[in-house]
């Protein structure tokens, strides 16, 4: 805030009589108040500074919701079509393939590794994770895949085709990491 | 529709980061030098322009595409965005197409570029990774290099690819490259070069993997009266199309092949496609390129292809797509030499994305430049005299004129352009 000094109540009176009844505006020593802010500077040429950039969404799963739900009670929902038959091991509000709306079923806890790999870069959000597998998982009656974590096996021992099977954390945060997959047979 | 050409095309050097340049200087830049290089042509006689250009994280800039527009002078002329991930480019350029082929407009500015130094390299990936399904597939792992891996695994389990195959891509493309000015990477390397770099993603190693760069592109298209009046040399485009893809890997159908006209169904009777192992996207824009460019066999009818190698198993399981070779021998191909240099169909004689760098709206215009260069026969001209990398007709010299293909590609596969430019001389 401007400090206000009585002493320069100086000759632009004129000026504030415009601004009626609210508080006067005060000439002369007017400034922003200075703050240990500064830059982080990376650079002076060209002249690089850091710029920072946060923000909270309000995520909505939406259509989505009962699958979330579902991984805090150990259920894995997928999505079936009652007008084709086609079944989603990714939920999906409608069928790709005909268009109908789908209705929720539950998968089996039980699948096989259709392909997978071994991340030992990844996304900022995930690099303290690495190395870490993912895998799509493909169900005995079910059309299509699931993409999931797999513990408890190395690069060395993950195949395609691999028995897994479905675990879920105790907690859940309502991430589709809720669910993760483990090997069902020993490597 | 009308015959559409291009007349001219510019490019920056991309680069790893470009601190010195803001994107509408870069993008000023590719476009003086366009306009240099069709010295006829003056700036009242374009009519508008289409821009490209993928993140607004990257950029931190609502509406960048009017800053380099005003920045090129061409307002208060129409403009308008246009985005696709990874193929934003080549999205750009087909929308540039449609200006000229509706007869809106006689001549209309691509103009692309992308700005991707300005976070970090791991950042840069997680606001990649924010193109994938943020319900069910980023918050698992969100890594684009982990999508394309899980890819190219299934195409090893189906078809029998090896890494070594991969790495002779990385190996190429980076040959092409070695006398290439404008390509940011000037390595000879070898098969074990590529396999002893540090792995990202099995089987994927940091050379199996393009750079974020920072860069900008232009390509000017025209109607046939304008090109015939300003350019000296234009280059048709013959045809354009198009495909799409499921945005989750998961969703991909396992169905039947679809068909281009020299394939026949019993070469693929066993095979469940597009699975995760290829790209049906790829294949659907090859086949109304081929299609609307009269072309019926790829395989002789294409004298080299500019495609979006973003990895060297992308670019394997893209000549499967473009049908230079049968589903499943992506990875012979390579190891036969047919899309080196002096192979029967050069595939990325630029030196690709992996060489060149993938700053993402600029790339699919990047290779709409170079191919216009190649059909020009002006390899030399914007090299430093150096035709190093300048294709030669490979077959029909007499029967027809130099065809070249650009491919541009989004994340996964999900949209898809292929489009096929034809010299003129």
């Amino acid at each position: 805030m401007a400090k206000t000094n009585s002493s320069k109540k100086s000759s632009k009176e004129a000026g504030s009589a415009k601004h009626g009844g609210g508080p006067k505006p005060v000439y002369g020593k007017v400034r922003l108040p200075e703050t240990d802010e500064g830059a982080t500077v990376f650079c002076t040429d060209p002249l690089t500074i850091k710029s920072h950039y946060d923000i909270d969404y309000i995520h909505s799963y939406a259509e989505d919701s009962p699958f979330f739900r579902g991984l805090a009670e150990g259920k894995l929902r997928g999505s079936e079509c009652p007008k084709c038959g086609y079944r989603f091991a990714t939920p999906r509000a409608y069928c790709m393939e005909c268009g109908a709306k789908t209705a929720w079923f539950d998968l089996p806890l039980t699948g096989r590794v259709h392909t997978w790999t071994t991340c030992y870069f990844g996304s900022e959000a995930f690099l303290k994770e690495t190395p870490f597998n993912l895998a799509l998982i493909e169900f005995d009656g079910v059309n299509t895949l699931f993409l999931s974590r797999l513990i408890g096996a190395t690069e060395k021992d993950i195949r395609v085709g691999m028995p897994v099977k479905a675990k879920f954390r105790r907690l859940a945060q309502f991430k589709p990491t809720d669910v993760y997959f483990v090997p069902a047979e020993k490597p | 529709m009308r015959p559409v050409y291009m007349i001219s095309g510019g490019i920056t050097k991309f680069t790893k980061a470009e601190p010195q340049k803001s994107f509408r200087v870069m993008c000023k830049e590719a476009f003086d030098y366009a306009m240099h290089d069709c010295p006829k042509l003056t700036r009242e006689r374009i009519d508008g322009s289409v821009l490209s250009y993928f993140s607004d994280h990257f950029t931190r800039q609502l509406m960048a595409g009017i800053m380099a527009v005003d920045m090129c002078g061409l307002v208060p002329k129409p403009s308008i965005r246009v985005e696709g991930g990874g193929s934003t480019g080549g999205l750009c350029f087909q929308e540039a197409w449609r200006h000229i082929a509706s007869g809106w407009m006689d001549c209309v500015v691509a103009m692309g570029f992308e700005t991707m130094s300005h976070v970090n390299t791991w950042k840069g990936n997680e606001f990649i990774a924010l193109a994938s399904d943020t319900n069910f597939d980023y918050p698992v792992g969100g890594f684009y290099s982990g999508y394309y891996a899980m890819m190219v695994v299934r195409h090893m389990h189906e078809f029998g690819t090896t890494v070594e195959q991969l790495a002779k891509v990385s190996v190429k493309n980076h040959k092409n490259a070695l006398h290439n000015k404008w390509a940011q990477h000037h390595y000879d390397l070898t098969v074990e070069d590529v396999r002893r770099s540090p792995m990202v993603a099995y089987p994927l190693t940091m050379l199996d993997i393009c750079t974020m760069s920072d860069g900008a592109a232009v390509a000017i298209l025209a109607s046939e009266e304008v090109a015939e009046k300003f350019c000296d040399n234009p280059v048709r485009v013959l045809g354009v199309g198009q495909g799409t893809d499921a945005m989750r890997l998961s969703d991909r159908p396992h169905g039947s092949v679809i068909l281009l006209k020299h394939e026949d169904p019993s070469w693929y009777k066993n095979l469940k496609y597009p699975g995760v192992h290829s790209f049906r996207a790829g294949r659907a824009a090859s086949k109304l390129a081929y299609e609307q460019s009269g072309i019926e066999d790829p395989r002789e009818e294409i004298d080299f292809v500019e495609l979006h190698d973003a990895y060297t198993s992308s670019e394997i399981q893209t000549y499967e797509d473009m049908g230079l070779c049968k589903y499943g021998d992506g990875g012979k191909f390579i190891e036969q030499g047919h899309p080196e240099l002096s192979g029967r169909i050069p595939v990325n004689p630029s030196g690709g994305l992996i060489a060149c760098g993938h700053p993402v709206g600029a790339t699919g215009l990047m290779q709409a430049v170079f191919a216009f260069w190649q059909l020009q026969g002006a390899i030399a001209k914007h090299n430093d005299g150096n035709a190093s990398f300048q294709v030669k007709q490979q077959r029909g010299i007499g029967r027809r004129k130099m065809r070249g293909a650009i491919h541009s590609h989004a994340g996964t596969g999900t949209y898809v352009t292929v489009s096929i430019l034809e010299s003129t001389r």
